[in-house]
């Protein structure tokens, strides 16, 4: 029974992380569907999303509600300056000089982050209380829920958009052809712009709702931003249900294998799985057609 | 002048100065800071090759550097084992792992094979912090011996630097032949398309492994000397932040140009040195660098200084124009 309630316990965390991956992936599949990029800068807006309302709620004092909706405004706003900046005068570059900006940008960003709030970790207090749910045996805090209802929200509310409003339907068709897109009169520049905001917002969003459950500091970006590629490459960039098996995949093994193997080695688990996938299923293990990945 | 004599001058008179700037430096620790350029420039020699000359990138590079510097360290502290024969062992382990996982990583391309070369340069990290039994852990390995040959121990700055730079302008004669060779050639036909590269028959896939493998060898080598010189190591030196740090020096100095590495290597270790406030900032410069740089100087530091060149002689020969006219 006690092994039974630790296994319940491990995949509860597992699952909880596991969403926070997929909404991450999402990000990045979003911009490298409208844009052919993989956004190395995209765990910085995770860092931003949790940081800022950090920010809010001691500095200036805000209730929770406005200091959410300012630190996702601003990490969007962060996103729309990245785009303009530095990946617009650069549409046509090699990917290698595309890599090396959004390398670059991501340090950057990371580095005026630690400048302003300096290398401390800072924890979110839980959204609403700290009381523990027992759920077979097993606890769980209402953050988890929190977690779980947001993901949910965010992945239905991206369906929608995708599937039925004009400016997804645009999005879509700027990710299957951009030439033909820009032919039928839907600006491809315009596309790309959103596309960062819109992975901005989710990026910072799914920060937010970990802050409680795993603190913050100005560095998670890092870990954080790769373990959400792991997530979107295990489900084939897909903006889809791949990436959100993905990443509930990823956070599962993770937990399992911090708790039954070595918690050190946690972070490798993830690293492990993303070169396997890499090389053995490039195109990920959901999808069935064969993709170039140039 | 053939351009072959041009070349072999040019090295000749860096050789010269970097054999000889210790005359002209009374300050020790100016010579400590050219210990690590030189250390550096090996580093991101290695890293050129692949990255400027092969159009591959990689973001885990202080991976081959940490492997060698802990294969030189722990067999040199452990065992009665001689440092050099261990410094082979190292580059030839690196070099063997290199080529094995090179095969499936070189495979891909562009944005997947950073991520994925990242998450090879992590996983060695984690290894290196997480097997305290062996390496020491995150407090790090001391103790390790200064090299020697017969009654020469390289335990002083002035030993180490010409250890240090001969090591250093080896590398560089090494890196400049072979990209002038037919495999240098052959490189840049990949970087710059590798379809038709393959079309004219070079073997695209064995020759990036190679060079991958090369690079990992030479990053190993400067490990083993950064070992023996520094005598301690800790895993802090050899993680992502470094890795992003080599690329910096690369495009800083010229994706594709030796002395653009030296470049690179050298104001990437001298800023920190004698800007303090560079301390607390340094990733910020680093990033603002690799933005800055790639917008408007995708050629590096080495192609800027061209490009002054070339204006100032365009506007000496507008001037000579002008005159002549009057």
């Amino acid at each position: 029974m006690d092994n039974f309630q630790q296994l319940i316990q491990y995949v509860l965390s597992g699952l909880s992380n596991g969403a926070i991956y997929a909404l991450i992936g999402f990000g990045f599949a979003i911009i490298y569907n409208a844009t052919g990029i993989i956004n190395f800068a995209q765990g910085e807006f995770v860092m931003l999303g949790g940081m800022l309302t950090i920010f809010f709620l001691t500095v200036f004092h805000l209730p929770l509600v406005p200091a959410v909706l300012l630190a996702v405004m601003i990490s969007t706003i962060v996103g729309v300056v990245f785009e303009r900046l530095a990946i617009r005068p650069l549409r046509n570059a090699k990917p290698l000089r595309l890599i090396i900006i959004t390398i670059g940008a991501s340090i950057l960003i990371r580095g005026i982050a630690m400048l302003v709030w300096g290398k401390d970790t800072h924890a979110l207090p839980a959204f609403s209380s700290n009381e523990p749910i027992l759920i077979a045996g097993a606890t769980m805090l209402p953050q988890h829920l929190w977690i779980f209802g947001v993901t949910v929200l965010i992945i239905i509310i991206s369906r929608i958009f995708f599937n039925y409003t004009m400016m997804g339907k645009a999005m879509r068709a700027c990710a299957y052809n951009a030439q033909a897109a820009g032919l039928v009169g839907i600006s491809v520049k315009s596309m790309t712009l959103i596309s960062f905001v819109i992975s901005a917002a989710i990026g910072s969003m799914a920060g937010i709702i970990i802050a409680p459950l795993t603190m913050t500091s100005y560095d998670v970006g890092i870990m954080l931003g790769l373990k959400g590629f792991c997530a979107v490459i295990i489900g084939g960039m897909s903006t889809g249900f791949g990436t959100v098996l993905g990443g509930l995949v990823l956070g599962l093994l993770e937990a399992l294998g911090a708790g039954f193997i070595s918690a050190s080695y946690k972070d490798a688990i993830a690293f492990i799985i993303l070169l396997l996938i890499l090389f053995f299923r490039p195109e990920g293990l959901f999808s069935k057609k064969e993709t170039e990945r140039f | 002048m053939t351009e072959k004599k041009r070349q072999i001058i040019v090295f000749l008179i860096f050789a010269a100065a970097a054999l000889s700037a210790p005359f002209f430096l009374k300050d020790s620790y100016l010579i400590t800071v050219l210990i690590f350029v030189g250390i550096n420039t090996i580093l991101a020699i290695g890293l050129n090759l692949l990255l400027g000359y092969a159009g591959q990138i990689s973001l885990g590079h202080a991976a081959f550097f940490g492997l060698g510097a802990y294969i030189s360290g722990i067999l040199t502290t452990r065992f009665p084992l001689d440092p050099f024969l261990v410094m082979i062992l190292a580059a030839f382990c690196a070099g063997a792992l290199a080529f094995v996982i090179g095969f499936p990583i070189l495979k891909l391309k562009g944005h997947y094979l950073a991520m994925a070369t990242l998450g090879f340069g992590i996983i060695m990290y984690i290894v290196f912090n997480e097997t305290v039994s062996v390496t020491g852990g995150p407090s790090g390995l001391s103790g390790i011996p200064y090299l020697s040959v017969g009654p020469l121990v390289f335990d002083n700055d002035w030993n180490n630097y010409y250890l240090v730079w001969i090591s250093t302008l080896a590398v560089m004669l090494l890196a400049i032949n072979l990209t002038q060779s037919r495999i240098g050639r052959a490189l840049r036909a990949i970087h710059d398309s590798e379809v038709a590269a393959r079309v004219m028959g070079v073997n695209a896939r064995i020759l990036k492994v190679q060079i991958f493998t090369v690079s990992a060898v030479i990053s190993a080598f400067a490990g083993s000397l950064y070992a023996h010189v520094v005598t301690f190591i800790a895993p802090a030196s050899f993680g992502f932040h470094f890795s992003v740090e080599l690329l910096t020096m690369v495009v800083v100095g010229g994706l594709g140009s030796i002395y653009g590495s030296f470049l690179g290597a050298a104001i990437l270790t001298m800023l920190p040195e004698f800007l303090r406030v560079f301390h607390d900032l340094d990733i910020i410069v680093y990033g603002l660098m690799l933005i800055l740089m790639t917008m408007f100087m995708p050629g590096g530091l080495v192609s800027g200084i061209q490009m002054v060149t070339q204006y100032i002689a365009a506007r000496k020969a507008k001037r000579k124009d002008e005159h002549a006219q009057a």
